[in-house]
Parts: structure tokens; sequence; C-alpha cells
């Protein structure tokens, strides 16, 4: 099945959660990662039980924050 | 030569007025462009909201975050750096700048705003080890 993961289309195995995939890509610093799927923000306790299905669409987004101090 | 930053001096005072506008808080934002060997060119400013309203600190709203991500893959271009001010300290990655500096790849710019007539803007590359860098930014037309 064809995912696009940031932007671009990847092919993966049917069945693969989100957990897997960002194993599979190997997000640096994946504790600090929010994912959207489809444009939907998910919990980070839904990554093992969200399963991908074909034409998803799945981003990345680093935690951005800091302090003067 | 190292990374170089290359930005419309238009780009800066969009950064410049958002980070004034923010005070006394703290402001951010999102950069994006192009990537060519070690020169990073600017195209588009994103002006995100600082959710924590802090001055002394600031969290990125994540769903701004993701238009700004899409918005620029839109344009073919892609996010190259971050931004946010330092209303009352120099322009230097703090700790908790350095701590919460989690992807290498981008290019981490700080407005101090410590002397108000005399902002200064720095570039810093933030690595796995949180080793920095500083990389020049040059200015181009306006």
């Amino acid at each position: 099945m064809t995912i696009t993961v940031a932007g671009n289309k990847k092919e993966y195995e049917e069945g693969i959660n989100v957990t897997t995939l960002i194993e599979k890509e190997q997000v640096e610093n994946a504790e600090y990662v929010t994912i959207t799927l489809n444009d939907e923000f998910v919990d980070r306790r839904q990554f093992e039980s969200t399963v991908l299905k074909d034409g998803d669409t799945v981003e990345f987004l680093y935690f951005m924050g800091g302090g003067a101090r | 030569m190292g990374i170089v930053i290359k930005m419309k001096k238009s780009d800066y005072n969009k950064i410049l007025g958002h980070c004034q506008k923010g005070l006394p808080n703290e402001a951010c934002g999102l950069l994006a462009g192009t990537v060519e060997g070690e020169v990073k060119t600017v195209t588009k400013v994103y002006l995100l909201t600082n959710l924590d309203a802090s001055n002394e600190h600031f969290s990125m709203d994540p769903r701004e975050q993701l238009q700004a991500l899409k918005d620029a893959r839109a344009e073919g271009v892609e996010i190259i750096a971050n931004f946010h001010s330092h209303p009352e300290s120099p322009s230097r990655p703090s700790e908790e700048d350095k701590r919460l500096a989690y992807d290498s790849s981008l290019e981490y710019l700080i407005l101090s705003l410590m002397e108000p007539e005399k902002p200064v803007l720095k570039a810093f590359g933030i690595d796995g080890e949180k080793n920095v860098t500083i990389h020049d930014i040059e200015y181009a037309g306006d």
C-alpha cells in the first residue's frame, strides 16, 4: 500500500501501525515528535493501535520550544 | 565557508515586527526556503503563536506548524529554520533552547530585543550532542 510520509509517497506492508512506521522511518528523537494522520493529531497513546491504510498521509512534527534562561 | 542563511531585508523586518508586537513575551515562527549545499535561502516567513505567552519561554502551536509545513511543501520549498525572540537576554541559545532543539537539520534563529534600538538576529546550528555553531546571515534585496 502507498502512504505519503512527510510529503513522500512510500510503499509499506498492509497492517503497519504508527509505532512501526516511526521505527522504519528512523525518526530522530522520536519521543518528541507529534504525528498527524490525514491532518488529525494522533495521541501518543494511540500510536500502537493506529493502523495505517492505503492513501494515508502522515506528518512528523517536532515539538518546537525553548526558553530564554 | 560555513553555512550561510540568505534572507531578504523584508523578511527580516517581518520577523522583527512580529517579535516586537509580541513583547513583553517571546515570539516565534518558522522560515521556509531552499538548501543548496551550505547556502540556505529563506523564501517565506511564518509568524506563529507562542502558546506559552511567556517572556522567558515559547512553545509553537503545532496546528500552525502543520499549516506552515503544508504551505511550504505546496510551494516546493521546505521548513529550514525556526526563530524566536529573547526579549531581555542576548541572542544565543539558552540551555533550554539547546535541550529542546530536537531537529539538527534546522537552523535556530534568535532575535534579541534586550536593547530595543539595537535588535540582534543570529543563526545557530545545534547538533544532536547539543554543540552550537554560529552561522552567518546575509541580507539581500528588500
